[in-house]
């Protein structure tokens, strides 16, 4: 039976706008641009994770044939953004973006230290092979827990006033001492990669001395274009980046990283156009990655299972030259009705290269803590876990002391514990089997900020009546296009085949990055607002043409045409109120922000998950065989998309809670599980059956909409839900990830 | 990667005396395995002797004997009847291995000499006995969560500049130990067999060798004796996810049965050692026995005395000595 009938059966959503040609190999990604000229660029990467580069031997490199250059700290040119070098090196303080062969110290095993251009790719890969690099080693600290005594406040939190990074405290957090029942637990993350499948790629040409375009894997074209700007001390308007396929980001392209701006240089010191795409193996220490992080909990309720307080702590690991921060802690402030709530975030600064935001960045990690830990103090209670969840539920924001905008979690919660059949779960651990296999039912709650940031789209009618729509936002798989072209459609009535969406290029109207999920309630928002400006102007327009269209209240807009009154069986179509206007296109262009709603309301996206898993009793193999996931993120835009972003998310959970794991060799402070044979992901056959269910409730605070942010909750309680459903079928309390079969026999 | 030179010997004489005169040179067949060693920098041979054109990939059955040619590709030997129906352990060992698109493309005679996973193997950066002979043991004191747990590393006749404590890592070779499977083997002196039992070596004094096989040798064929385990053998393989991923362990079981009583066992282990693992004892320990779940516990136990863990494969001894408990189970069908 087709599963998404089941799950919506009044469905009527667009396919991907883009969907044929990805499956048919002519959309066109950051490495394929047939640029003229073109030559290959391979990274040699250190090899030491702190020190200095002595000497780079890269004679019998450059003997190989199609050989270009040999680009080093040695000979790269000077970055006009970047300050001039010190002789001797020097470390740079905390703070600083790491700058590619800019002196000869290592901060990070992986770290560019040369590149070789060829005129192919293979040619500068072997070449690569053949540098040597010596180096003066210095001792190097990696090991997370070994130097967890070096952890500070981060920076942001000493300088900045208002930083949410700063210790939190509401009530008196000592009340936890009257809890009847208290847990106190460690939680540990180790690194995780987003390892996107498609790597990370750059075409950089420059066209004379002050005019750049780059082809490149990012999430964000205004922000490279920004980013890239100012190292090369451009006016922005000479920097073009076009992004306009990505395959898969999770995170890994939110900023401008060492390895474009190494192209970016080749590029400018060859005036030839340079491609660089990094090795699987490179992209474990070239674009972040979730950081290794321990929490402590602590936690307590009285008798009739109200929550006591709440004490988390967490500690996330950053590199020597730059601070990583999120959102760890956050979600204990906010989630349940607690009156006595203290939250701690520090930092641990060690010789890697810097994290960067991951699928739910600090919240999927933070509740994987939180949530387990709310689980165990239900099974303390001896209450169901949903319950528990139930009797504090927060009715408005304790932290903010402000309404919530809309929130339909305790919905959530029924609808979803009654799809997995909750109630016939039988309390006890380990106690039912199903064909051998340990069987267990575990849920989790989600949640995520709200976040909408000023976009601005244009739209513009063309004289047969079909309409392309712009913004430069971005699509890193979520079918960005195919949401806006919908919203477009809705408001101008129009056929979805007579919308074109144009992103990924910087020359577009601003829009922000896709990260923090507030693509759609950004630029979604803007989307609607210009359309419905194009709407008013040719509603106008109209009313020149013919007195009924004066009434403007009462025109209706469909099928390409606009009725006065709305049943009118005569409609005007677009084109001819162009036509009659002597027009040949119609442009609108408008800005959409939020107000002063954001200070009376708090915003987020809501969800929980219900899991069901299978344990292998002999061989501790965890198969998750059913997820009921739930969300309350105000209206959905398309339902097909937005279930496809539910589906991915879930698996980036299951892959989160049972397999993914950057393991490190702390002698070398270097990576050693960078191939997909080493560091597993979800196949599909540890893929389950996905329901996914919406609220599909308007926020008519939040935005014009009335749509808030999914990419992330998706993902946000995944992996705390999976963990307590593996307590519920072994009575095994891991609170270190990944569960690997080791942990469970 | 290297440049190297391709050469296509229309004969087997013909790519034995290839590799004879270019000891350089290395046959490649699906090239699952070489291509990404070359990738890697691992293998960099100045020539390839691409065999796939040599007529090898006959699967017949023959008097009391199954032959694999040694092109024969991991996906069509895993679906052929004879296979299916005589010798069921091969075709599930197969299955379980890779993906659909990587049997398709990987053949018999290099699923054989498919070279371990170790990580430190892969990683020019990272020292390695087994890459280059004397550079220590990367893995020894390192990430070797994955790694073996029988007759490995120091104290098994090698030292520090020796050790290796790799794993091999397929799976078809574990259930063909397990089945007493024959190579048959083409070198410039003719051809000669070898039990599949002596083909891989250990990794004592010699990492480097992965098995007995002399240079310029060419793998031609395997071939199985006829048994009566295919009603009673099951392949188990523990993974880190349910798919495409090399076994932590795995276990081949084969058994004889009448009368509620095992009269003939064979088995062998996967991801435990530098070999394929044949667990010699199990014949004398289960025969004229009824299978129950004591009785497992005790064979498998048995055989985990002489296990000897590191740092991170502690867990193998009881999941190796578990995965004994549940496929001997499977096999017998006891629950
Ligand atoms: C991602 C991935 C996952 C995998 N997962 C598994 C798994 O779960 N289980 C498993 O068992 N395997 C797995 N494999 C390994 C796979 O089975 C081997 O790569 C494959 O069997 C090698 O066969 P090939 O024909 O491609 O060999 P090639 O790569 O062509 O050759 C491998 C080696 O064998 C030599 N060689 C090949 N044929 C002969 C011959 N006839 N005579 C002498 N020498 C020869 C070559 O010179 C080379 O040294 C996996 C591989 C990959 C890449
Ligand atoms: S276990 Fe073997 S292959 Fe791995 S590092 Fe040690 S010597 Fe090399």
């Amino acid at each position: 039976m087709n599963r998404q009938s089941l799950e919506n059966p009044s469905d009527t959503s667009l396919s991907r706008v883009d969907g044929a040609a990805k499956v048919t190999g002519t959309a066109i990604y950051s490495a394929e641009y047939a640029v003229p000229g073109i030559v290959h660029a391979v990274l040699v990467t250190s090899t030491i994770a702190k020190g200095s580069i002595t000497a780079i031997e890269s004679h019998e490199a450059e003997t190989v044939p199609g050989v270009l250059a040999v680009i080093s700290h040695l000979n790269a040119i000077t970055v006009p953004g970047w300050p001039p070098k010190k002789q001797p090196a020097e470390r740079v303080p905390p703070g600083t973006a790491f700058r590619v062969f800019y002196d000869s110290l290592i901060y990070f095993d992986g770290q560019p230290v040369a590149m070789i251009v060829a005129g192919t790719h293979e040619q500068a890969a072997h070449a690569a092979s053949l540098v040597r690099v010596t180096y003066r080693q210095e001792a190097h600290q990696t090991h997370f827990e070994k130097n967890m005594g070096k952890s500070g406040i981060p920076l942001n939190a000493q300088r900045a006033q208002n930083s949410p990074f700063q210790d939190y405290e509401r009530g008196d957090a000592s009340a936890l001492h009257n809890a009847d029942v208290r847990i106190d637990a460690e939680y540990t993350i180790p690194t995780q990669h987003h390892q996107p499948l498609e790597p990370h790629a750059i075409i950089a040409v420059w066209e004379g001395d002050d005019k750049l375009t780059v082809y490149d894997k990012n999430q964000g074209v205004k922000s490279a274009q920004g980013q890239l700007a100012q190292a090369f001390k451009l006016p922005r308007e000479n920097v073009e980046v076009v992004s306009k396929y990505i395959g898969g980001a999770f995170g890994s392209g939110i900023r401008v990283w060492p390895h474009t701006l190494a192209a970016v240089i080749a590029a400018k010191q060859l005036k030839r156009p340079v491609k660089l795409v990094l090795g699987r193996e490179q992209m474990f220490t070239s674009v972040g990655y979730r950081p290794y992080t321990k929490q402590k909990i602590s936690i307590g309720a009285v008798k009739d299972g109200r929550l006591a307080g709440i004490v988390h702590e967490g500690t996330g690991q950053t590199s020597m030259y730059e601070e990583h921060l999120e959102r760890t802690v956050f979600a204990s402030r906010a989630l349940y009705a607690c009156p006595h709530v203290a939250t701690r975030y520090r930092l641990l600064p060690l010789d890697v290269n810097t994290p960067t935001w991951m699928r739910g960045p600090g919240d999927a990690t933070g509740m994987f803590a939180l949530e387990s830990a709310m689980d165990e103090l239900a099974y303390a209670l001896k209450t169901d876990p949903l319950e528990f969840r139930l009797k504090n539920y927060a009715e408005s924001d304790p932290e903010r002391n402000l309404p919530w905008s809309a929130k339909s979690l305790r919905e959530c919660y029924e609808l979803g514990a009654e799809k997995i059949g909750w109630k016939n779960r039988l309390p006890e651990p380990r106690s039912v089997k199903r064909n051998g296999m340990l069987l267990g039912y575990g849920m989790a709650s989600s949640l995520y900020g709200f976040h909408r940031h000023p976009s601005r789209a244009r739209a513009v009618m063309q004289a047969d009546g079909s309409v392309i729509v712009q913004s430069a936002t971005m699509d890193i798989g979520p079918g960005t296009g195919t949401a806006m072209t919908r919203i477009a459609a809705k408001v101008l009535g129009m056929n979805a085949q007579k919308v074109r969406f144009d992103l990924g290029h910087s020359a577009l109207p601003d829009a922000p990055g896709q990260n923090g999920s507030s693509t759609i309630p950004s630029v979604g928002s803007a989307v609607h607002v210009v359309c419905e400006a194009l709407k008013s102007k040719l509603i106008a327009l109209a009313g020149e043409m013919s007195d009924r269209f004066k009434a403007t209240g009462q025109v209706v807009a469909k099928n390409g045409q606009l009725f006065s009154p709305a049943e009118d069986k005569d409609g005007l179509s677009y084109a001819d109120i162009l036509k009659y206007h002597h027009l040949n296109e119609l442009e609108v262009m408008e800005e959409s922000k939020s107000g002063a709603e954001r200070d009376q309301y708090s915003m987020y996206s809501f969800g929980c998950h219900f899991v069901e898993v299978e344990v292998n009793p002999l061989t501790g193999e965890v198969r998750v065989t059913r997820v009921v996931t739930c969300a309350d993120v105000g209206a959905i835009i398309n339902y097909k998309t937005a279930r496809s972003q539910s589906i991915g998310g879930i698996v980036g959970g299951i892959g989160m809670a049972l397999m993914e794991h950057s393991a490190m060799d702390h002698r070398f402070g270097r990576y050693v599980t960078t191939d997909f044979a080493s560091y597993h992901i979800p196949v599909h056959a540890d893929v389950p059956p996905i329901e996914v269910y919406y609220i599909d409730k308007p926020d008519v605070q939040a935005n014009p909409i009335g749509s808030k942010g999914l990419g992330e909750i998706a993902i946000v309680g995944v992996a705390g839900a999976i963990a307590n459903a593996v307590f519920h079928a072994t009575g095994k309390r891991l609170r270190e990830l990944p569960i690997t079969p080791d942990k469970l026999i | 990667m290297k440049p190297f030179q391709y050469l296509r010997p229309k004969s087997v004489a013909e790519a034995i005396s290839m590799a004879a005169d270019y000891p350089e040179a290395q046959y490649i067949a699906g090239g699952t395995n070489l291509v990404d060693l070359m990738k890697r920098g691992i293998a960099s041979p100045s020539k390839l002797i691409d065999i796939n054109h040599l007529p090898l990939k006959k699967i017949e059955h023959r008097y009391d004997r199954l032959r694999i040619g040694a092109l024969a590709l991991n996906s069509d030997v895993a679906k052929h009847k004879s296979v299916v129906s005589r010798q069921p352990l091969l075709a599930q060992a197969l299955l379980a291995g890779a993906s659909g698109q990587l049997r398709n493309m990987a053949t018999v005679g290099g699923n054989l000499l498919q070279r371990t996973r170790c990580s430190y193997f892969y990683d020019l950066a990272l020292p390695c006995n087994k890459r280059k002979p004397g550079a220590g043991c990367g893995a020894e004191a390192g990430i070797n969560r994955t790694h073996a747990i029988f007759f490995a590393g120091n104290g098994f006749g090698g030292n520090e500049k020796s050790a290796c404590i790799a794993v091999h890592p397929s799976d078809m070779c574990v259930a063909l130990t397990a089945l007493d499977t024959e190579v048959v083997i083409n070198g410039t002196g003719g051809e000669r067999r070898v039990l599949l039992k002596d083909f891989h070596r250990l990794s004592t004094l010699q990492p480097e060798l992965d098995t007995n096989l002399q240079p310029g040798e060419l793998v031609t064929a395997i071939e199985v004796t006829d048994n009566a385990f295919a009603q009673h053998s099951h392949y188990l393989k523990v993974r880190d996810r349910a798919s495409y991923a090399f076994a932590l362990v795995s276990v081949a079981a084969a058994l004889q049965m009448d009368g509620g009583r095992i009269w003939d066992a064979r088995m062998a282990l996967g991801g435990v050692a530098h070999k394929p693992w044949r667990y010699w004892a199990i014949d004398l320990m289960l025969r004229g026995q009824a299978p129950s779940e004591k009785l497992f516990r005790e064979v498998a136990e048995h055989e985990m005395q002489s296990a000897k863990a590191t740092e991170q494969n502690a867990f193998k001894i009881k999941l190796t000595s578990n995965a004994i408990v549940a496929a001997l189970k499977a096999a017998t069908g006891i629950s």
